[in-house]
């Protein structure tokens, strides 16, 4: 069958920010803690102390990685857990209070914060402007004496915009008044773990989520920075594991290669970084000469090196994704048809586009094994792609247009009420 | 459906996979009935007609000839922006009124999303919504073309009737539920953000509602 024949050839893998393989280095690393390694680290025999002591080393290896304690390392589940744990964590120790964070977070901080201001909380949803960059002086004006939390994404997951953490950082120190306490300050670093710089004090963070499916480590496993002092309620309790704030047997193969694959991000992200970016810069000018109407999502520049995020007007995503699925390209897309609440990237939106904009927003992420040479098979491939389906479709709009709908016709011509308070016009 | 299929498309954030049918993707793939170069001149054509909006991510055009001899449809040609399902549903639909010498208009009307699914190999459930917009683009055309030749009884107009007076819902915003997956008053008041049916009367309504359009597209 084709198909089969088709499976086994090269396939050009650009989802890099959806999940990563993981690093040969960690899998190696991880090898014996399968069936050699098995032991429960809260037992006292020599397996226990055995498994307790590598657990002891995992987290000493991450706090060294991030400037941080190892006592303030809480191991979860991955990065949903660990900004679960943050948000309802912080809001469940304080109990009231107003909590400020952006717009285009992730569902896994979005979600909590939504559904905190349903059960009273102030929740303050900060605009992120048209490069999707959120205004330090946004989240000065935002502060108040009961903010009890802000968390701010370090790099968007969809347009890979880098976030000024070190500067909000300074803002909330300042606000504070040199005290400890409220307001805390949480990132989401999943995305930005590979790039940038996790220094956590040089970030001014008192809570920050990291993953290890985003930096060639194992799924299922994660961390949640948590500087000491700073109080949540935990949220998986039973065993009393992870210093109280996270019960469950700990993972000890996992968490092994989850520190080794953020030693080797964290060393190796500078000269990745270096690589990557000229690639970056290269698809999208190459894209933008080759393919008319085609714009590029969030500022060009303070973005992750391996994000390209464009709208390519007149076409869906999904049938643009499965079209180059068959050339074997992989990527994704802000469409709403691949996703479950049928509603188009929240993200897209929050740049101020047209829900046009976000149905034909198309992401492609690079990664260690993405080459020029891909990109150029990418690049002559996506053009027929683009062409053909351009003919399908009897759409022809304008490239600059930033008012072309309203977010009602999305749910039905008679449908006012799903509009946000946004206006689209 | 057979059991080599591959996954066609993961959700990002569920992890749910759906599948397309061979038929789904030769369609999608090679679509029948394109209309690749817009007419000079409209009047090549019988009738014309559009539904939906970029903004909703399927936007569909169709144009008509009706051959004079038998007054049957000779030629649906289109254009879609919509995703997989869309495209590969809008296909079969064309072929479905044109082969065989043609349906009558009047039986072009008849055929429905399901019969299309039906010849597609299935859709995946959630992927119904794309599939009826075929359907509603031939109850326009079939206006367009009732009205060119004077029959204005047989027109359809699909107006919308208040069913909630206090909140302005109407059986549209109902019918756009249950094809975005409501199967019942509470899924309903879900997708539409607000308590719809407050009164027993109006829940009454908006139940039967629910059922009416479960049937004529999932039944």
């Amino acid at each position: 069958m084709s198909d089969n024949k088709n499976a086994k050839m090269k396939r050009i893998y650009l989802d890099y920010a959806a999940t990563t393989p993981t690093d040969q280095r960690v899998k190696d690393a991880m090898g014996r803690f399968w069936t050699e390694e098995f032991g429960n680290a809260g037992g006292l025999y020599e397996e226990g102390r055995r498994a307790k002591e590598n657990l002891r080393a995992s987290r000493e290896q991450i706090a060294r990685a991030i400037g941080a304690r190892p006592d303030e390392i809480i191991f979860t589940s991955g990065g949903t857990e660990s900004d679960n744990l943050a948000i309802f964590g912080v809001s469940g120790a304080a109990k009231h209070g107003h909590i400020i964070t952006t717009e285009f977070e992730h569902h896994a901080v979005l979600e909590p914060c939504q559904r905190l201001k349903k059960e009273g909380f102030d929740v303050t949803f900060l605009d992120v402007g048209e490069d999707g960059i959120v205004k330090p002086e946004n989240v000065k004006r935002s502060l108040r004496p009961e903010t009890i939390l802000v968390s701010i994404m370090y790099a968007n997951n969809e347009i890979g915009t880098i976030q000024p953490i070190a500067e909000i950082g300074k803002i909330i120190k300042e606000f504070k008044g040199g005290g400890a306490g409220y307001p805390y300050f949480h990132t989401d670093a999943c995305q930005a773990a590979g790039y940038l710089d996790l220094n956590v004090n040089k970030l001014g963070v008192d809570l920050m989520t990291v993953n290890g499916s985003k930096i060639y480590g194992p799924k299922g496993i994660g961390f949640l920075y948590k500087r000491a002092g700073v109080k949540i309620k935990p949220q998986i309790i039973g065993g009393g594991q992870e210093m109280r704030m996270r019960s469950g047997t700990e993972p000890v193969a996992l968490i092994v290669g989850l520190a080794k694959a953020l030693e080797i991000a964290q060393a190796e992200r500078v000269a990745e970084s270096a690589r990557l970016a000229p690639l970056r810069d290269y698809f999208v000018s190459e894209i933008q000469r080759r393919v008319p109407k085609v714009i590029l999502n969030g500022h060009p520049a303070k973005r992750l090196p391996n994000n390209i995020n464009i709208s390519i007007l007149d076409i869906e995503g999904e049938a643009l994704v499965l079209y180059l699925d068959a050339k074997r390209i992989s990527f994704s897309t802000g469409s709403a048809c691949t996703s479950e609440s049928l509603e188009p990237s929240h993200v897209i939106l929050a740049l101020g586009k047209p829900y046009e904009f976000a149905h034909a927003s198309m992401r492609f992420t690079m990664g260690r094994s993405t080459t020029k040479e891909d990109l150029d098979y990418v690049l002559n491939e996506l053009p027929n792609a683009v062409l053909w389906l351009r003919k399908v479709s009897p759409l022809n709009l304008e490239a600059g247009a930033k008012s072309m709908s309203h977010p009602e016709a999305f749910a039905g011509e008679n449908l006012k009420v799903k509009a946000k308070s946004k206006s689209y016009k | 459906m057979n059991n080599k299929q591959d996954i066609d498309v993961i959700n990002q954030y569920t992890g749910e996979k759906w599948y397309y049918s061979d038929i789904v993707k030769d369609h999608f793939f090679h679509p029948r009935n394109l209309l690749w170069e817009r007419p000079k001149d409209e009047s090549e054509y019988d009738a014309h007609g559009m539904v939906g909006s970029p903004a909703c991510g399927d936007m569909m055009e169709m144009w008509m000839k009706i051959d004079p001899a038998t007054a049957r449809v000779k030629d649906l040609k289109w254009k879609t922006f919509g995703c997989a399902s869309a495209i590969a549903a809008t296909s079969m639909f064309s072929v479905m009124v044109t082969e065989n010498g043609g349906l009558s208009v009047e039986e072009a009307l008849k055929v429905r999303p399901q019969d299309v699914m039906l010849r597609l190999g299935g859709l995946p459930n959630r992927k119904i919504h794309c599939s009826v917009l075929a359907d509603k683009a031939f109850q326009k055309i079939a206006n367009d073309y009732f009205r060119k030749t004077g029959r204005f009884d047989k027109i359809v107009v699909e107006g919308a009737r208040v069913i909630d007076p206090r909140l302005n819902i109407t059986d549209k915003d109902i019918e756009e539920a249950v094809l975005e997956g409501a199967q019942n008053l509470e899924d309903v008041q879900k997708k539409l953000k607000v308590g719809v049916g407050a009164s027993e009367e109006v829940k009454t309504e908006v139940e039967q509602l629910v059922r009416f359009y479960k049937d004529k597209y999932y039944g």
